[in-house]
């Protein structure tokens, strides 16, 4: 039986075999792989860009204080981006199942439409839940547009949910008992994350202290923003800095939405302004890039 | 000579919905190119097959005139020349020199090749993408291969990189070779898709799950349009039953159902008395499943799946839905419409206003709150049936629950209307006030854009005021809320209902409304009744005698006046007014047999524009009276007549 750790080596491994960088995750906090600057960024532009990295990714409202087997406030994604998408995709995605020792011919493989939306950071894309034995194991998405903008080539996204991949793997009914590494299991080294970090959004989280938090980031980004177009500098000029601060913001919004702190009136809003900020950072660094060539 | 005919558009995975309607597309325009195919289709590839298609088009022949005969030698040889022959080849046909110009027809190999990739990436989807660049072509799906043969022959084109050929792809992971080329003619083609684990026929597909499991032995719950997913969902499809355990039963079966169906695509089971099986039927995308991996895999989510089920049921239920009436402030109905909680308070003021009783009141109060629970989050298809199960299971009285469960209902045509008087009412004043609303900041469906459902909601309530019975005239519904442009379309709705739902002639509908739609049930009843008398012989006579009646007041711009009967003259007009006078309060019915040889007799024997403007005057006034009498009942020169 293959570990957690030994999964992610596999895939990595696969990955790194057909010329993908292998990145370490980000160290900001993110939503999902697709928020890091490697995928976010990166798919702008002409540049063809393979990369593949182990993203933790915190969606505070799915926290459960560690008492639900299949949901977690913090899981982990590996992050596929192949650009451009090779013509034999499919084939690659489905030669990393067998390398990390599923049998295909013996289990129940789909691709179930599955268009992938995301309003804050002006994306989308077309593509396909997979489904193994009826399990969704990976989200595959040909990106269409990104900060509203569409895209020069088009990459293909893929990201697999380790713990579930893991959970199959192993046979296992909660992720808490998924054997990380030998002696250790998933909840040795998670249980506690999901407990506190649970307490923490939904009932400890100081509301208005995440507010001025959310304002001073965004405040941070479009100060920067509003620089970008009049330097004279522009390809020294720090769109990564400012992207970090669009993250924390998104990282707030959604603490304060599982906190409860958000009215309907406010939501929109709010969603509007970080939308605002992801695109202004795209943009400026697609005309970035340009310039920089 | 005829030579058969191949497409296939080998592609990755289409949406399985979206299939029937490519191949729709593709086959109407091959039809259009005279080509009559026949269409087939797996997620991975569409087919179109046709017989008989002509090696090459017959020649054609086109007379060009050219210059007068009087026209000078240049001129002469100019248009040879343009011709591409010598002024020796023209002919001289009535003054005029000519050349017959031979075209011979073109072969059907080249047609297919320049025509087919324009056709291919004509298909229309609800949805494209673009895969190869920004500027690239757009489809559905990425298109990998293409197999374009003519008799033995390849058509040879390219389209977004991908070049026809001859070889076509089996079963991603059965096929025998795995790189995906198989090598097919036309004959062998849908025999060697079959020896790669490929079944192209739709029916095929349907037959061999239906076979499947009849053979497991399990009673299913009917599910016609999930099997219709599971068809254009697999390539080779084969079914297999599953177990859970039977302690899920106790949480309620829409739950389970729900689970089952929409997020895992399984068909439930039932036992012998119907009840739910704790059994499932998954159909599988491969040959078999022997050592039972993939059964285990898939009971393995359904137990997870119903395990989240539990805990949100079991959470859900530490707070009361009246509890969380509050919370739906955070709960956004619309951007600009405000939150849950102000559409519940108006949606509880105007089920009052509807005639609602105190049951009818607390369901409405309560009837969005399902919204806030962990499990409508989920499965938030079930909103509606939670909240009413959560009622339920918190005490509330039948009636309240019952409303809670059903409001969303009829939520197509072919769905009933909630069970009670106070669900019908409940459901009411949420669709009018989602209409009104809506309305009031203009955002009215247009074409085929209608985001919030307006059209379904307006449908709802014609259908649940008709079959409901509900009393009163619906424009105490309507009431003032109605702004034109609203009572326009639901009177669209009514039309639509009648037509569609009900099968009534269009043209009936139009003559039993122009009498007045404010009772539903009443319109109902004269329509009936009109559909009725329609076919008996007075009645279009009569229908069209109306019609003329009616051109003859406009005409004369009858805007009134008294009818004195000391004006009559006597015979035919006299004879009209004495019978109207006799008829008078009895039935349509009766009537129209008793009018119609007074009215015919009337119209051929007197001059309506009499010359004593007096005596015109009076006759148009009877001719007012008698479409007056009809006109609580229908406006019979809305009846299209054969006359």
């Amino acid at each position: 039986m293959q570990s957690f750790q030994e999964i992610i080596f596999g895939l990595k491994q696969y990955w790194a075999e057909r010329g993908c960088i292998i990145q370490e995750p980000y160290d900001v906090e993110v939503g999902a792989g697709t928020m890091c600057p490697e995928t976010f960024l990166r798919v702008l532009g002409p540049k063809p860009y393979r990369v593949a990295y182990v993203q933790p990714s915190r969606r505070p409202a799915d926290g459960r204080y560690g008492e639900n087997p299949n949901r977690l406030y913090k899981h982990s994604q590996l992050q596929v981006i192949l650009k451009p998408s090779p013509n034999d995709v499919i084939e690659q995605y489905l030669g990393s199942l067998e390398a990390v020792g599923i049998d295909l011919a013996k289990h129940d493989i789909k691709f179930e439409e599955d268009n992938w939306e995301a309003p804050t950071l002006g994306a989308w894309g077309v593509g396909w839940q997979v489904m193994l034995d009826g399990l969704e194991i990976t989200q595959f998405t040909y990106f269409q547009q990104c900060g509203g903008i569409d895209l020069d080539v088009v990459p293909a996204e893929l990201t697999y949910g380790l713990e579930r991949l893991a959970a199959f793997l192993q046979v296992k009914d909660s992720v808490y008992d998924i054997e990380w590494a030998p002696g250790f299991t998933y909840g040795d080294v998670r249980l506690q994350d999901e407990v506190q970090f649970s307490v923490y959004n939904f009932e400890m989280a100081e509301v208005d202290t995440l507010w001025k938090l959310f304002a001073l980031y965004e405040g941070e980004a479009a100060r920067l923003l509003a620089l970008y177009p009049k330097s004279t500098q522009k390809s020294r000029f720090p769109l990564l800095p400012a992207y970090d601060q669009v993250l924390k913001c998104s990282n707030l919004f959604n603490t304060l939405d599982s906190r409860g702190a958000i009215s309907v009136t406010e939501r929109v809003g709010v969603i509007q302004r970080v939308r605002k900020l992801a695109v202004g950072v795209a943009q400026a660094w697609a005309d970035q890039q340009r310039t920089a060539q | 000579m005829s030579l058969p005919f191949l497409l296939e558009i080998g592609t990755e995975e289409i949406p399985d919905w979206m299939i029937p309607g490519a191949l729709e597309s593709l086959r109407g325009q091959l039809e259009s190119m005279g080509i009559d195919a026949r269409m087939d289709a797996t997620p991975r590839r569409l087919t179109a097959r046709a017989q008989d298609l002509p090696e090459r088009l017959p020649d054609t022949e086109e007379r060009v005139t050219g210059p007068r005969k009087s026209a000078g030698e240049k001129a002469l040889e100019g248009f040879a020349r343009k011709q591409g022959v010598t002024p020796a080849d023209l002919q001289l046909e009535a003054e005029y020199y000519t050349y017959l110009r031979k075209t011979p027809g073109r072969k059907m190999i080249d047609i297919l090749a320049d025509s087919l990739p324009g056709i291919i990436l004509k298909i229309a989807f609800p949805k494209t993408m673009y895969w190869t660049g920004k500027a690239g072509p757009r489809f559905i799906r990425p298109i990998r291969w293409i197999v374009a043969l003519l008799g033995g022959d390849v058509i040879r084109f390219e389209l977004a990189g991908v070049r026809s050929g001859n070889e076509t792809s089996g079963h991603r992971r059965l096929s025998r070779d795995r790189k995906g080329a198989v090598p097919v003619t036309i004959e062998n083609y849908e025999q060697q898709l079959r020896d790669n684990f490929v079944i192209l026929s739709a029916a095929e597909r349907r037959k061999k799950i239906e076979d499947g499991i009849a053979a497991l032995n399990v009673r299913l719950k009917p599910d016609p349009s999930l099997l219709e997913t599971l068809v254009y969902l697999t390539e080779y499809p084969t079914p297999i039953v599953g177990e859970f355990d039977s302690r899920f039963l106790k949480l309620p079966k829409e739950v389970l159902i729900t689970v089952m169906r929409h997020h895992q695509k399984y068909f439930s089971v039932e036992d012998e008395s119907g009840h739910l099986a704790p059994r499932f039927v998954a159909v599988m995308n491969t040959s078999g499943d022997p050592e039972g991996l993939v059964r285990r895999g898939n009971e393995r989510v359904l137990r997870a799946r119903f395990n989240d089920a539990r805990f949100f049921w079991q959470t859900d239920q530490s707070k009361k839905l009246a509890d969380r009436v509050d919370d739906l402030a955070h709960v956004t109905f619309q951007a600009k419409l405000g939150s849950y909680l102000e559409k519940t308070r108006r949606v509880a003021d105007l089920v009052q206003d509807l005639g609602g009783d105190e049951h009818a009141r607390r369901a409405a109060f309560l009837a969005k709150c399902d919204l806030t629970t962990e499990l409508v989050k989920e499965f938030t298809e079930l909103q509606g049936v939670v909240g009413g199960l959560y009622a339920r299971a918190q005490g509330e009285p039948e009636e309240v629950w019952h409303a809670i469960y059903d409001h969303y209902k009829p939520v197509s045509m072919e769905d009933s209307i909630p069970r009670s008087r106070t669900g019908q009412l409940v459901s009411l004043a949420d669709k009018l006030d989602t209409l009104r609303e809506c309305f009031r900041i203009g955002m009215a469906p247009t074409g085929s854009r209608d985001p919030f459902g307006l059209r379904r909601a307006a449908q709802g309530i014609v259908k649940i005021l008709v079959e409901g019975k509900v009393n009163g005239p619906s424009s105490h519904l309507l009431g003032d809320i109605v702004r034109p442009q609203l009572k326009e379309f639901f009177a669209e709705r009514v039309k639509f209902y009648f037509r569609d739902v009900k099968n009534f002639a269009y043209d009936e509908i139009n003559a039993a409304m122009a009498a007045g739609w404010d009772d539903l049930i009443d319109l109902q009843g004269r329509l009936r009744r009109l559909q009725t008398i329609r076919p008996t012989p007075d009645f279009e006579p009569l229908a069209a005698s109306f019609k003329r009646i009616k051109n003859i007041l406009r005409q004369a711009e009858f805007t009134g006046g008294l009818f004195d009967p000391a004006l009559l003259e006597p015979g035919p007009e006299s004879d009209l007014f004495a019978e109207i006078n006799r008829t008078a309060g009895q039935p349509i019915e009766d009537r129209i047999g008793a009018l119609r040889p007074k009215v015919d007799l009337f119209f051929d024997k007197v001059l309506v524009n009499a010359p004593d403007p007096a005596i015109r005057a009076n006759r148009l006034a009877m001719l007012h009276n008698v479409l007056e009498q009809f006109r609580t009942f229908a406006d019979f020169s809305e009846i299209v007549t054969n006359s």
